[in-house]
């Protein structure tokens, strides 16, 4: 029931928002109020999780369509959890950055938020296909619009681009759900078995590999990521392209196993390469979300090496690397909106010199920045790590990409920090100290709390991701529950 | 002497309210002084359309063995019950919608018109026969030419009505002519008559067959035969282009799937095909023209085209759960079309001029009801989660699937991928704007319109049936089932 909840309870906060004729300071006070309200039910759930348990936690089943055997299915696992959390308090924050930059039309804009919380907590606790199907299309629905109508100048553009790529991408899916679900006779996950078909299993790919993105799937990533107003380019970058790591681990490695042996080398080619890609365009960007968007492709990259390495060190690697990765890029976007607010830009040519007086600034910078490139003893580190020794197993080469693209990470992080920071003070920049202010303070130190949090423990999501830490052997017992 | 066949009157009875409705408004339209002709129509077709649904779900409910009535003419069954339901519903829709369109002559002659056209659609679906078919199928098919030509100060509706007379009497003679030939093969009218026949292996009987599959392709506007559906949609009065849009779907595939499957079984593996590659040609041709439009009826006209390719796709499953989808697939497919057209209807009646995907801009900031409304339509026709829409286009694969049909299925999905280009065009238009206006702000096209009550309440069952579909597709899918299973499946 509990699940349900977390599901419901923004999905019902986003229609009370629309409904209520409120001002534009209760109505983002009261879709505040909703989202911390979810992360307080998440944090409640914590208390009685039972992470070592391979059994399914707060779980509902209803029957809903008997006709094609399928039924609303939610609940949670230890790596769901984490994915869950990541939503909710990225979320919260995303919503008080807008109710902060006090968007216009709030009414319709924040319940448009709470409503893309509400789907994505259900992509993620999904446990049956059709509902991953339905929460996974119905995000779009919030995201068309609220990149659309309050984006940058190329705002249209990049909607209609960034959708229509998701839409083939999911559709092509539809079909594999269609035929794997009426192949099998239910949609259930925990009922599905495995199958053998290439082309089912090729089309799931589809569609994660445009969500993630993978490298030829990418063409929509930056004019979205940096036409979006920031704080739903954090989501998107932070929250929603996790899906893909959710679908990856949670319906192609169970339910595949033949089809991800024999696609094992052309995924990790792909993964490796958007690795590398994303790294060497995030340093030939010329402005903040730029250098965010491609720094973002390429540790989706890392994070799918990890999962497709299908051992236990990978799998635990990509879901930690994938909660502080959503952590820091999330930041990222949040921090880029608010320098681009103080400077009018976010290109890197005009800003620059901006520590001079802005002593929280620069240290949140550096601090995301010193995260971003995985500098040894973060979070950021142990996932990349972990991610890198199990892919090793698959073939010291994806280890040796990895290596070299953690060094670019190391070349574009300093880059983006000195661009801002240091150097002449840019034209952009004005003479005096308009360093960030408690509201803003408010949105992001919890996030990077969390993060050295992981830092000093990133145990805390490695070992509990997964049922007594096996994780293949879990998700491989998944695929054999079915008939 | 001529025995007096015994007659089902509960069998007749929603078409019998409907033409009673008709005939009473035709004698108020001379009786009723001109003040109140618009209240007494739209009174009694309310209680009419009323009547005549809660009749048919009577019917429904006295109904679970299928039976030939009235000298075999036709048949009282819950098929036919479960459909006349669904039209006389959308003709209630489409009463509300019309109350407020300010139509100043022929008021009473438009909801006669209106009803008789229903009532021709409720008796088509339980026709047994070829006479009864045809007589049906012309009796509203004249209702609907009229109607289409019914604003006679307009150019564009004199000429629909023109253009929607000749094609489809056309249509109706192609069908007509297949009615004789499968008439000389057998010398059987009945259906199942046709059936049970000897003579079926002659080629003229199977040319008869693909020749009454042609003309009810017409009706239901299925590609190649949908040459009519643009400017006929763009050109008659919008509520009745909302009315046809949802009611002649049903009808014609309900027809459609009876007499395949009823008369036809033997023949299935020609028929099947045929209606596969009229599917693939209804979404390849409505989709690709949909995008290309800026008119929003022509729009639409073309997205009822590729509907009906998805339609085609569940009849060509020849399963009980193909026809168990297309009839679930009509119901939010009807409520997203007729409140499509609603909010056409509601911008027209405001702006005085043809609604263009320009003249829809901002109506989604504007008027948000109208815009939340017309948002969730385009997304229902469209296949997204959280609409009936959705379950609908599911449901329509699974069955095609389950068929051996892989390849449908595939083309079904690129054509829901091509069909987004269009209706996600259309929710830009409500709520996006390009760079020049800043972000956030918008520049209002409209004014402020008198309020519709009405039409507001159309526009709010419409939404209702298109999300609640999904929400509540079991009890639907069940109704369907009831009704299938009174086809031979």
């Amino acid at each position: 029931m509990l699940t349900t909840a977390l599901i419901v309870l923004p999905l019902a906060g986003a229609i009370l928002v629309w409904i209520l004729p409120l001002s534009r300071e209760s109505t983002s006070g009261l879709a505040l109020l909703v989202a911390l309200a979810e992360v307080g039910l998440w944090l409640g759930s914590a208390r009685n999780f039972d992470f070592g348990s391979d059994v399914q936690q707060y779980g509902t089943q209803r029957e809903w369509f008997d006709q094609l055997g399928i039924s609303y299915a939610v609940g949670l696992y230890g790596f769901q959890f984490w994915l869950v959390g990541l939503t909710v308090v990225v979320g919260a924050c995303a919503i008080g950055y807008g109710a902060w930059a006090e968007r216009e039309r709030a009414r319709a804009y924040f319940g448009l938020m709470l409503f893309l919380v509400g789907s994505l907590v259900g992509v993620f606790a999904a446990q049956d296909l059709i509902v991953f199907y339905v929460f996974f299309e119905a995000m779009l629905i919030p995201l068309y619009v609220l990149v659309g109508a309050w984006g940058g100048p190329l705002r249209v553009k990049a909607t209609v681009t960034f959708v229509l790529y998701t839409m083939v991408g999911s559709l092509l899916m539809l079909a594999s759900i269609v035929a794997l679900g009426v192949s099998k006779g239910t949609f259930q996950l925990a009922e599905l078995g495995t199958s053998s078909n290439d082309w089912i299993f090729l089309g799931f790919l589809a569609a994660f590999a445009v969500k993630a993105p993978l490298l030829p799937f990418h063409g929509w990533l930056r004019l979205t990521y940096t036409q979006a107003p920031p704080e739903v380019g954090a989501l998107l970058s932070g929250v929603v392209s996790k899906a893909a790591v959710f679908g990856l681990v949670w319906i192609v490695l169970p339910h595949f196993p033949e089809p991800v042996e024999d696609f094992r080398t052309l995924v990790l080619v792909l993964a490796a390469a958007t690795l590398v890609y994303g790294s060497v365009l995030a340093f030939r960007q010329t402005d903040i979300r730029g250098v965010v968007a491609y720094s973002s492709m390429g540790q989706m990259g890392l994070i799918v090496l990890g999962i497709f390495a299908t051992n236990d060190l990978g799998l635990d690697g990509a879901v930690l690397h994938s909660v502080s990765h959503g952590l820091v890029s999330a930041c990222f976007f949040l921090l880029a909106g608010m320098i681009e607010t103080r400077a009018g830009t976010g290109v890197l040519s005009e800003l620059g010199g901006m520590a001079k007086g802005r002593p929280i600034l620069a240290t949140l910078v550096l601090v995301l920045g010193m995260y971003t490139l995985a500098v040894p003893g973060s979070t950021n580190f142990a996932g990349e790590f972990s991610i890198l020794a199990g892919v090793f197993d698959r073939g010291w080469g994806y280890a040796a990409v990895g290596v070299a693209a953690m060094v670019l990470a190391a070349l574009y992080a300093l880059r983006l920090i000195s661009g801002i920071l240091h150097e002449r003070r840019g034209a952009a920049v004005r003479n005096e100290s308009d360093d960030l202010v408690g509201g803003e303070l408010i949105l992001l130190v919890p996030l990077v709390a969390i993060l050295v949090v992981l830092t000093a423990w990133p145990a805390g999501i490695t070992e509990r991701s997964f049922p007594s830490g096996q994780a293949t052997t879990f998700i491989g017992s998944q695929g054999e529950l079915g008939p | 002497m001529i025995d007096t066949p015994s007659v089902d009157w509960l069998a007749l009875s929603p078409t019998l309210a409907l033409l009673a409705s008709s005939a009473l408004t035709l004698l108020g339209a001379v009786i009723v002084p001109r003040a109140s002709e618009r209240a007494f129509s739209v009174a009694v077709s309310v209680a009419g359309f009323g009547a005549s649904a809660l009749l048919a779900g009577w019917v429904f409910d006295r109904s679970p063995e299928p039976a030939a009535v009235v000298v075999d003419s036709m048949t009282r069954d819950r098929l036919g019950a479960l459909a006349a339901i669904l039209i006389a519903l959308v003709g209630l829709a489409v009463v509300l919608l019309s109350a407020g369109d300010g139509r100043r002559s022929h008021v009473g002659e438009y909801y006669a018109l209106l009803a008789a056209a229903t009532a021709g659609m409720v008796f088509f679906v339980s026709a047994a026969n070829l006479m009864t078919m045809f007589l049906a199928l012309e009796w509203f098919s004249i209702a609907l030419y009229v109607l289409c030509a019914l604003d006679t100060h307009r150019r564009a509706s004199l000429e629909a009505g023109l253009k929607y007379l000749i094609v489809g009497s056309f249509g109706s003679g192609i069908l007509l002519f297949g009615c004789a030939l499968v008439y000389g093969a057998t010398g059987e009218l009945g259906f199942t008559a046709i059936r049970d026949a000897t003579g079926a292996d002659d080629p003229l009987f199977v040319t008869g067959m693909a020749m009454i599959l042609a003309g009810l392709a017409f009706k239901v506007s299925a590609a190649p035969f949908h040459m009519w559906t643009p400017d006929v949609y763009q050109g008659a009065p919008t509520t009745v282009t909302a009315f046809m849009s949802a009611a002649t779907k049903i009808a014609g595939f309900v027809l459609m799937l009876r007499i395949l499957v009823t008369a036809f079984p033997e023949q299935s593996e020609i028929w099947t095909v045929a209606v596969a590659v009229l599917a693939v040609c209804s979404l390849a041709i409505g989709n690709l023209a949909a995008i290309a439009q800026r008119d929003v009826k022509r729009m639409l006209a073309y997205s009822s085209v590729s509907h009906a390719g998805f339609l085609l796709i569940a009849v060509a499953a020849d399963s009980a759960a193909g026809g168990e989808a297309l009839l679930y697939y009509l119901i939010p497919y009807a409520a997203a079309s007729v409140g499509a057209f609603s909010v056409v209807a509601a911008r027209e009646r405001e702006q005085g001029r043809a609604v263009s995907l320009d003249s829809l801009a901002g109506l989604g900031w504007e008027r948000p009801y109208v815009g939340v409304a017309m948002w969730w339509f385009m997304l229902s026709m469209a296949g997204f989660p959280l609409t009936g829409g959705f379950l609908g286009k599911l449901f329509i694969f699974s069955a095609i699937y389950a068929a051996g049909w892989w390849w449908l299925v595939v083309i079904g999905v690129l054509a829901t991928a091509l069909s987004l280009a269009y209706y996600l065009n259309v929710i830009r238009a409500l709520y996006l704007r390009s760079g020049e206006v800043p972000s956030g702000q918008v520049v209002v096209a409209g004014g402020s319109p008198p309020r519709d009550l009405l039409l507001d309440v159309t526009l709010a069952a419409a939404l209702a049936v298109t999300i609640g579909s999904f929400f509540f597709v079991q009890p639907l899918v069940d109704l369907a089932t009831d009704a299938i299973a009174s086809l031979p499946l």
